[in-house]
C-alpha cells in the first residue's frame, strides 16, 4: 500500500493466461510493485482490485499445501513462496497455468490426472501389519530409511510434473512425482506392495520413460530430486528382472 | 529460443546426448558406404580420401569426432547415473564428459593437420 512509504508506487506489467479448456490467451495487468511480495500477492491483487473473475487456486500461503503452483516467466513455480524480486525481468512477470496439466479456467488447473498417476504408479503404502501390532521400529540411518527420507517432504504440487518434457512427449507417462513417491515405499521396510509396485512403474508409461534431465530436480520447491528417485527405480526394476533382492 | 524451463546445465548435457545420437546414426550409415567402396571400388575410395584433404572436411571431422567423444562420454556418465549409487556430482561429471569430449577431439584434430 502507498500509504506505508511516501514514495509513489512503483508498478509492474503483469500479463495473465485468461481462459478454459478449449484455450485463451494472455490478459495485461498493472501491479504495484510491494516489498518481499509473493507472485501469490500479486495474482490476488489482480483478483482483488481488476477483475473478480480471475480464476487461481491456493490454501496455505506457506508452502504446504501444494495447490498454488503456475508457471511464471516460463518457468513452474509456487506461487505464495516465489518472490517478485527474484524472477521479476524487465519489470515484466507473465503468469500462466501450470503447463502439462487441461485448464479448468484461468489459471487453475485440473490435477485429476496428476493424482490418478500417483494411483497407477502404486505410490501408497501397503501395510504389513495391522493397528493391534506393536509400532514397527525403524533405525533412521539404515540405506534405505536414509534413501527414503531424502525423497518424502513432497508436497504433490506438480511443479515437477509441469516441468518434465517426458510428460510433454508422452502423456501416459506417470512423471517424475509419482515415481519419486513410488521410490520412498520401494525403501520403506514396513511396505508389502513391493512386487505389484516393481509391476507398475516399469511398465509402459513407467521410469524408463525419464530422460534424466532434472528439469524435476532444477525446479522442485522442496528441493527434492526425482532425477535421482527414477534411477533408484530403474537399478530396483533391473535387479528385480534379474531375479536380485531388491 | 530455449524454454526457461530447460536452461540449466542437466538439460543443455541431455540436448548435447541427443544431437550427438542423432548426428551419428546419420553419419554411420556413410561411414560404412564408405569403407565399403575399399571392396566395392577402390579408385573411388581414393578419389574421396583425397577430398578428406580439405581443410573443410578435416573441420567436419574434427565436429564428427567430438560428437562421437561426447557421446560416448556422456553415455558413460548416464550408464552410471542409471546402474551406480546416486552421485549428488551430476553437472560436474556432465561437464567432465564434454571436457574430455574436447580433449580427444582437439587431439584427434591436431594430429590430421
Ligand atoms: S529427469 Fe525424468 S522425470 Fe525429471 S524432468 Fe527429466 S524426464 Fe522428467
Ligand atoms: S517432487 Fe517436488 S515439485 Fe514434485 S510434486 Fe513433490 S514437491 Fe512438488
Ligand atoms: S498456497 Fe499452499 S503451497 Fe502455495
Amino acid at each position: 500500500m502507498a500509504a506505508e512509504t511516501d514514495k509513489p508506487e512503483k508498478m509492474m506489467d503483469v500479463s495473465v493466461w485468461r481462459g478454459g479448456p478449449d484455450g485463451g490467451a494472455f490478459e495485461s495487468f498493472k501491479a504495484p510493485q510491494q516489498e518481499s511480495q509473493t507472485i501469490l500477492d500479486v495474482v490476488t491483487y489482480i483478483q482483488q482490485n481488476e477483475d473478480p473473475s480471475l480464476a487461481y487456486r491456493f490454501a496455505c500461503r506457506v508452502g504446504m499445501c501444494g495447490s498454488c503452483a503456475m508457471m511464471v516467466n516460463g518457468q513452474p513455480r509456487w506461487t505464495c513462496r516465489t518472490h517478485v524480486q527474484k524472477v521479476l525481468k524487465d519489470n515484466k512477470l507473465v503468469i500462466a497455468p501450470l503447463r502439462n496439466l487441461p485448464v479448468i479456467r484461468d489459471l487453475a488447473t485440473d490435477m485429476t490426472v496428476f493424482f490418478d498417476k500417483w494411483t497407477a504408479a502404486e505410490a501408497s503404502f501397503t501395510p504389513t501389519k495391522t493397528r493391534h501390532d506393536p509400532m514397527a521400529p525403524i533405525n533412521p540411518e539404515t540405506p534405505e530409511r536414509l534413501a527414503a527420507s531424502e525423497a518424502i517432504e513432497c508436497i504433490n504440487c506438480a511443479v515437477c510434473y509441469a516441468a518434465c518434457d517426458a510428460v510433454a512427449g508422452n502423456e501416459d507417462y506417470l512423471g517424475p512425482a509419482a515415481l519419486n513417491r513410488a521410490w520412498t515405499l520401494v525403501n520403506d521396510v514396513r511396505d508389502g506392495g513391493h512386487e505389484s509396485r516393481m509391476d507398475a512403474v516399469s511398465a509402459a508409461g513407467g521410469c524408463h520413460n525419464c530422460h534424466s534431465m532434472g528439469n524435476c530436480a532444477q525446479f522442485c520447491p522442496n528441493e527434492l530430486n526425482p532425477t535421482a528417485s527414477i534411477a533408484g527405480l530403474k537399478r530396483a526394476t533391473v535387479k528385480a528382472a534379474l531375479g536380485l533382492r531388491k | 529460443m530455449i524454454s526457461p524451463h530447460r536452461s540449466h546445465p542437466l538439460w543443455f548435457a541431455f540436448l548435447l546426448h541427443r544431437v550427438s545420437g542423432l548426428a551419428l546414426a546419420l553419419f554411420l550409415p556413410l561411414h560404412f558406404y564408405v569403407l565399403a567402396m575399399a571392396l566395392t571400388s577402390p579408385e573411388a575410395l581414393d578419389g574421396f580420401l583425397s577430398w578428406t584433404d580439405m581443410t573443410i572436411v578435416k573441420l567436419a571431422e574434427y565436429g564428427l569426432v567430438f560428437l562421437l567423444a561426447a557421446h560416448f562420454f556422456g553415455g558413460l556418465r548416464l550408464l552410471a547415473l542409471e546402474f551406480l549409487p546416486w552421485s549428488p556430482r551430476q553437472k560436474t561429471l556432465a561437464a567432465g564428459a564434454v571436457a574430455l569430449a574436447f580433449f580427444v577431439s582437439t587431439t584427434f584434430f591436431l594430429s590430421a593437420v
